[in-house]
C-alpha cells in the first residue's frame, strides 16, 4: 500500500505542473488585462506601461510563468489584481463557507439517498422502488438553478420561512442558528442532486450483495428476516457504497458555483465568478490549482477506501 | 449467439438423414428462424423500457422542435412586439419577457440552441475520445503512458469552474461554448474505450487479425469497434444531457449563449429579481421546466440504452 500511494503522488506532481500551464495558457489567451479594464481612458499611456511593468504582464509567457511558479515554491500565491490582497489571505477567507457547504449537503445526501436506495433494493420492483426511481431521475435532471429558484420563491417569497441568501442577517449578530437557516436552502439544492445520483447506485450495490449465496445460508441457518438484512446484507453494502461519495467532492465544488451565486453564499464558488469577472489572474491560477488538488485528493482518496472496503482490490 | 448457432448445426446433422428433396425443401423454407440480429436484440430490450420510450419519444419531438424552430414560433423570438413584461394572453400565450419579446417564441428559439449544443458537443468529443483511447490501448507502451497522464490532467480540472474560466478568456459563443465543453469532455470517454480496448486486444480474433497481416486501421475499425461501442453509446446519451445542461447553467451565469439570442439559461437568468420570481412566472417557470423535461428524457433513453446493451446488468 505505502509504495503505492508514494508512486501515486509523485505522480501527481507533473500532472499538477501540466495543470498550472494549461491554466498559465487559458489565462493569457484573454483579450484584454486588468490594467486595461481598472483605468480611467484618460491616464497617460507611460502610467499604464509602469503599472504593467509592476504587475509583471510585460515580461515573455516563460518568465511570467517561472516567475509564479517559483513564488509558489516559496509558499507565495501572488497577490490579486483587484483588491491586491495576498491570494491565499482571500481564499482562506472563503474557503471555510464553501466547505460548510459542501459537507453539509453531502451529509444530507448520505442521510437520505442511503435508507432510500437500501428500501429499493429490499423491494425491488414494487411501487416504492419505482417511485424511488422515478425521484432520482428527477433529482439528478434537475437544474440546480431553476431549483434554486424554486425554493426561494416556495420558502422564501410565499411562506417567509427562509431568507433569500447570504450567510447571515444584515444588521444582526447572526451566530449558529442564523447561519443555519442560511445553511438550509443552497445545501438542499446540492444535495438532491446527490441523492439523485447515488439512490440508484445504492440500490443496485444492495441487489447485488442480497443475491449471495451467503444470504441464502443465513436464511436457511433460521435467521430472522430483519437480521438477514440489516446485520449480513446491510454491513456488506454499505463499504461500497460510502467510498462513492469520495466521487462526488469534486462534482459539489463546481455545483457550488451555481448555487453560491444564486444565493449570495460567500465561498470559492462565488469567488470564482467575481475573478472571472474582474480579470483576476493570480486568484484564478490559484483556484484552479487547490481545486485540481482537492479533486486529486478526493480519487486517491476514494480509491485508497475502495482498497479498504474490499480487501481483494490490491494496488501495486 | 452461442446456443442459436448450437440449434443451426444440430439440425444439419439431423438433415443429413433426410432426403434430398426433404433436405433442399429445409434449405428453401428453413424451419429454424435465423437468430435475431444483435441491433434487433437491442431493439427489443429497449423496447420493453417504457420509461425509456416515453423518454425517446419526447427526445424526438424535441429535437424536430429545434430542426422545425423558425416555422413553429408564433413570433420572430429577438423581436419587441408587445408590451414589456406582459401576462399570458391569447396572442402571447406565455406573455412577454421584460423587453416585450413573446416567450414562447423565445422558448421555441431556445431549443435549438440546446439541442445543437447537446448533439454537436457529444458528436465531437465521442469521436475524438474512441480514437484516442482506442490507439493509447492498442499501441501501448509510453503512448498509452503519455495519454493517460494527459486525461489525468484534464479530468483534475474541476469541470464547470475550467470551462467557466476558458469560456470567459476566448469569449463566449455557440461555437467555443461546443468546443471547450468537448475539450474538457473527452478523456472520459478516452478511459471508458481505452479499458475496454485493453481486455479486447487480448482475445484471441484479434491475435488472429492480426497475425493475418491486417492493418491496424481495420483491427480498429472492423474488429475492436463493434465490441466496445455499446457503452460508448450509452455514455454519449447521458453526455448530451450533460452538455444540456452545462450550456444553460453557463449561460446562466452569463457565460455562455449572449442576448439577445436565447437560451433556456439566460431566459432564467433574467428570473433572479424577487419581483419576477413572486408575480411574473411566466419569465422563469417555463424555461427551467422545459430544460427539466429535456435532461430528464434523454437520461431516461440512456437508462434504457444501458439496460438494452448489457443485459448481464
Amino acid at each position: 500500500m505505502l509504495p503505492y500511494l508514494i508512486r501515486r503522488l509523485v505522480i501527481s506532481v507533473p500532472v499538477l505542473l501540466g495543470i498550472s500551464i494549461i491554466s498559465f495558457v487559458i489565462m493569457k489567451l484573454a483579450p484584454g488585462n486588468p490594467v486595461d479594464m481598472l483605468i480611467d481612458p484618460n491616464t497617460p499611456p507611460e502610467l499604464l506601461q509602469a503599472k504593467k511593468e509592476m504587475l509583471g504582464l510585460n515580461s515573455p509567457f516563460a518568465v511570467q510563468y517561472w516567475r509564479w511558479l517559483s513564488g509558489l515554491l516559496h509558499g507565495q500565491l501572488g497577490y490579486s489584481f483587484s483588491s491586491y490582497a495576498p491570494v491565499a489571505h482571500i481564499i482562506g477567507e472563503r474557503i471555510g463557507p464553501t466547505i460548510l457547504l459542501a459537507f453539509t449537503a453531502l451529509l444530507t445526501g448520505l442521510l437520505i439517498s442511503i435508507p432510500l436506495g437500501i428500501a429499493s433494493a429490499i423491494r425491488h420492483n414494487t411501487a416504492f422502488d419505482h417511485t424511488m426511481t422515478g425521484f432520482a431521475f428527477v433529482g439528478l435532471s434537475i437544474p440546480p438553478f431553476f431549483l434554486g429558484l424554486g425554493l426561494i420563491y416556495l420558502f422564501t417569497l410565499k411562506v417567509h420561512w427562509l431568507p433569500t441568501g447570504g450567510m447571515s442577517t444584515l444588521g444582526e449578530a447572526g451566530g449558529f442558528g442564523d447561519t443555519i437557516r442560511h445553511l438550509i436552502l443552497p445545501a438542499a439544492v446540492l444535495a438532491v442532486g446527490i441523492v439523485g445520483k447515488k439512490i440508484r447506485y445504492i440500490r443496485a450495490s444492495m441487489l447485488d450483495v442480497l443475491g449471495q449465496e451467503y444470504l441464502r445460508t443465513a436464511r436457511a441457518k433460521g435467521v430472522r428476516e430483519s437480521f438477514v438484512i440489516y446485520k449480513h446484507a446491510f454491513r456488506n453494502a454499505l463499504l461500497p457504497i460510502l467510498t462513492v461519495f469520495g466521487t462526488e467532492i469534486p462534482v459539489l465544488l463546481g455545483g457550488s458555483i451555481l448555487v453560491e451565486q444564486i444565493f449570495q453564499w460567500p465561498g470559492i464558488g462565488q469567488l470564482t465568478m467575481q475573478s472571472i469577472l474582474s480579470r483576476d489572474y493570480p486568484t484564478l491560477m490559484a483556484l484552479n490549482l487547490v481545486a485540481a488538488i482537492v479533486v486529486m485528493i478526493s480519487n486517491l482518496l476514494t480509491d485508497i477506501l475502495y482498497s479498504i472496503a474490499d480487501p481483494r482490490i490490491q494496488y501495486r | 449467439m452461442q446456443t442459436s448457432e448450437l440449434e443451426l448445426r444440430h439440425s444439419a446433422v439431423g438433415q443429413t438423414e433426410r432426403s434430398d428433396i426433404a433436405y433442399n425443401q429445409a434449405i428453401n423454407e428453413p424451419e429454424i428462424r435465423p437468430p435475431a440480429s444483435y441491433f434487433r436484440q437491442v431493439a427489443g430490450r429497449f423496447a420493453k423500457h417504457r420509461l425509456a420510450l416515453f423518454g425517446l419519444a419526447v427526445t424526438v419531438l424535441l429535437v424536430l422542435t429545434g430542426i422545425l424552430a423558425p416555422l413553429l414560433t408564433p413570433h420572430s423570438p429577438n423581436a419587441v412586439t408587445a408590451a414589456f413584461s406582459a401576462a399570458p394572453s391569447s396572442d402571447h400565450w406565455l406573455g412577454t419577457d421584460q423587453v416585450g419579446r413573446d416567450v414562447l417564441s423565445r422558448l421555441i428559439a431556445a431549443s435549438r440552441v440546446s439541442i445543437v449544443v447537446g448533439f454537436s458537443t457529444v458528436g465531437l468529443y465521442v469521436v475524438f475520445g474512441t480514437m484516442v483511447g482506442m490507439i493509447s490501448a492498442y499501441v501501448g507502451g509510453w503512448l498509452d503512458m503519455i495519454v493517460m497522464r494527459v486525461t489525468d490532467m484534464f479530468m483534475a480540472f474541476p469541470f464547470l469552474m475550467v470551462i467557466l474560466v476558458v469560456v470567459s478568456a476566448i469569449g463566449a459563443s455557440l461555437n467555443t461554448i461546443i468546443i471547450v465543453l468537448a475539450l474538457f469532455s473527452w478523456p472520459a470517454v478516452a478511459r471508458l474505450v481505452r479499458s475496454s480496448v485493453l481486455s479486447l486486444k487480448q482475445l484471441d480474433y484479434i491475435k488472429a487479425g492480426r497475425s493475418l497481416g491486417y492493418s491496424a486501421p481495420r483491427i480498429w475499425f472492423r474488429h475492436l469497434m463493434p465490441n466496445a461501442i455499446g457503452p460508448i453509446i450509452v455514455n454519449a446519451t447521458f453526455g448530451v444531457a450533460s452538455a444540456i445542461m452545462s450550456e444553460a447553467g453557463l449561460s446562466f451565469l452569463g457565460m455562455g449563449v449572449q442576448p439577445p439570442t436565447a437560451s433556456w439559461g439566460n431566459m432564467l437568468s433574467d428570473a433572479q429579481s424577487l419581483t419576477v420570481l413572486t408575480d411574473q412566472p411566466w419569465l422563469w417557470v417555463p424555461a427551467g421546466t422545459m430544460l427539466l423535461i429535456t435532461v430528464l428524457a434523454i437520461n431516461f433513453v440512456g437508462d434504457g440504452l444501458r439496460d438494452a446493451l448489457d443485459p448481464k446488468s
